[in-house]
């Protein structure tokens, strides 16, 4: 009877979320979809709980149902009262279908023969045996930040890049924004309660589900609240302070493997008995950029000093050519 | 005996949630759909939320779950005050 | 973290009914951002899932005896309200 409901339960998880990812393809409303993908976050969430993994669990609800939710539902705001369609090419269409095909039937594949392998060498056994040398009690935090410790340093690097590329893209659209006072007044405790709970999350990572991403994104959101419900008193960024912020978790990270390098032989080797706190330290600054730079995706547009010396070299590339004429 | 009293809690509870559900999609107009989300379903979840405080024996567990229930009582007021102003603004505008 | 606390037989199956409801009543909900005719109506939706999503981690967390999954329901409840908060409050100028 257990057995029974557990398996109702994980079919329809299952079909609930091909529905959703089906129509939030594959329907010619961009509300639509955009509210359909949000579901799906928030559905994924779920069950990465139901499977036991309440890390991802956490990582999903405040990255895939929080920030990019606000950034989706940001970025259609300018959507008129009538549906939004969106125009495709049916050549464009068909390619993608067949793409997907194969991917599916790829993947299918993979994870097919992936369940009917022999029992081979499995990776968590040699986690936990290792787990008392790592400075940690919780294993994903173990290989995220000391034996995986090189991978999380690229991961960094990626958002870096994803946050450069999205502020050289276009000028910022001024925000026409009315908020009220119920929404300020919710912002003195909320915003708050959202810097604890991220301070939170990044001191449990250690020995319970956590650590710098989720902890990052709490901190981004709340500070994207703060930006939306005051919009009068937002003040372009301190240039030096936006720089120094994005990059303090990449330079943190490395001037640690570094220094473990001259003492370990070995790049982001740590020494068992500081391990821990090594890992506090990178996660704290790790937690810092990556709030920064979601932060950053999310208001998006250049900053100040970048729009003023792109005008400036623009004017003179435009006089130049006029002169040559 | 206190597993029977939470079951009957988390089941009350469930039936408020289906009545907000079935609400939300049976309603004609908007603003009376969130009346159904802010409030069916948020008694829906107190009720779960004391069926679960019963079942968990950490009683820092306890104050987690009452703190979460507060905060998505809070959130729920916010959020249909927020959709149901813009709401309005909109219809406004459209005129 | 586990927790400890025995769970009956009973007591699981009354959950496991309780968490299949749920989700029901979740499916049932999301045939509003389906068919709702306005953004807001759509987006509705996404509130009912953050109410219900916590409600369904709530009692999860008993079923898989795992303490992490109410502070995963926090992080929900707290940020329910970033998404409206999004939605409601960024707009273009309009000349």
């Amino acid at each position: 009877m257990i057995e029974l409901l557990w398996s109702i339960f994980d079919i329809t998880l299952v079909l609930l979320l091909l529905a959703l990812a089906w129509n939030t393809c594959s329907t010619r409303d961009v509300m639509r979809a955009v509210t359909l993908f949000i579901a799906m976050g928030l559905l994924l969430a779920i069950v990465w709980a139901r499977l036991k993994a309440p890390d991802l669990a956490l990582a999903e609800a405040v990255i895939g149902a929080g920030i990019s939710g606000a950034l989706l539902l940001s970025a259609i705001r300018d959507y008129p009262s009538t549906p939004m369609v969106s125009q495709r090419s049916t050549l464009i269409e068909g390619i993608i279908n067949i793409l997907t095909l194969a991917l599916t039937i790829l993947m299918s594949w993979a994870v097919w023969h992936g369940l009917n392998m022999s029992d081979g060498v499995r990776l968590s056994g040699q986690v936990i045996s290792q787990l008392p040398v790592s400075g940690v009690s919780n294993p994903v935090t173990a290989v995220l930040l000391n034996f995986r410790a090189y991978d999380t340093l690229l991961e960094l690097a990626v958002v870096l890049t994803a946050v450069l590329t999205v502020l050289t893209l276009n000028e910022k659209r001024a925000d026409y924004v009315v908020s009220g006072r119920l929404l300020q007044g919710m912002t003195h405790w909320l915003v708050p309660l959202l810097v604890v709970t991220s301070g939170y999350l990044l001191w449990v990572g250690a020995h319970a589900p956590g650590g710098a991403f989720q902890a990052g994104a709490m901190l981004a959101a709340a500070m994207i609240l703060l930006r939306l419900a005051y919009p009068s008193k937002q003040q372009e960024f301190n240039n030096v302070l936006l720089r120094v912020l994005l990059v303090i978790g990449i330079f943190t990270f490395v001037l640690v493997g570094l220094w473990m390098m001259s003492l370990n032989d070995d790049f982001l080797a740590f020494t068992p008995a500081w391990a821990g706190t090594l890992i506090l330290i990178i996660e704290t600054a790790a937690t810092v950029s990556i709030a920064a730079a979601l932060t950053l995706a999310y208001r998006g547009g250049r900053p100040k000093d970048w729009e003023d010396a792109n005008r400036t070299s623009r004017s003179i590339a435009e006089n130049g050519g006029q002169d040559d004429q | 005996m206190i597993d029977t009293l939470a079951i009957l809690a988390i089941f009350s509870g469930l039936f408020f949630f289906l009545s907000g559900s079935i609400g939300l999609l049976r309603l004609p107009d908007l603003f009376s759909r969130l009346h159904a989300l802010a409030k069916a379903d948020n008694v829906g979840l107190a009720l779960v939320a004391l069926g679960v405080i019963m079942l968990e024996p950490a009683v820092i567990n306890d104050i987690k779950i009452v703190i979460i229930w507060i905060l998505v009582m809070a959130a729920s007021a916010i959020s249909s005050h927020l959709v149901a102003r813009h709401a309005l603004r909109e219809n406004r505008e459209d005129d | 973290m586990m927790s400890s606390g025995a769970s009956t037989s009973i007591l699981t199956i009354a959950l496991l009914i309780a968490l299949n409801l749920l989700l029901f009543s979740l499916i049932i909900g999301l045939f509003r951002a389906w068919l709702g005719p306005s953004v807001e109506d759509r987006f509705s939706a996404i509130l009912l899932m953050g109410t219900g999503g916590v409600a369904m981690l709530l009692i999860l967390s008993i079923l898989l005896q795992i303490t992490a999954l109410y502070d995963v329901a926090l992080v929900l409840a707290l940020l329910a309200v970033v998404g409206t908060v999004a939605l409601t409050q960024s707009k273009s100028d309009h000349d």
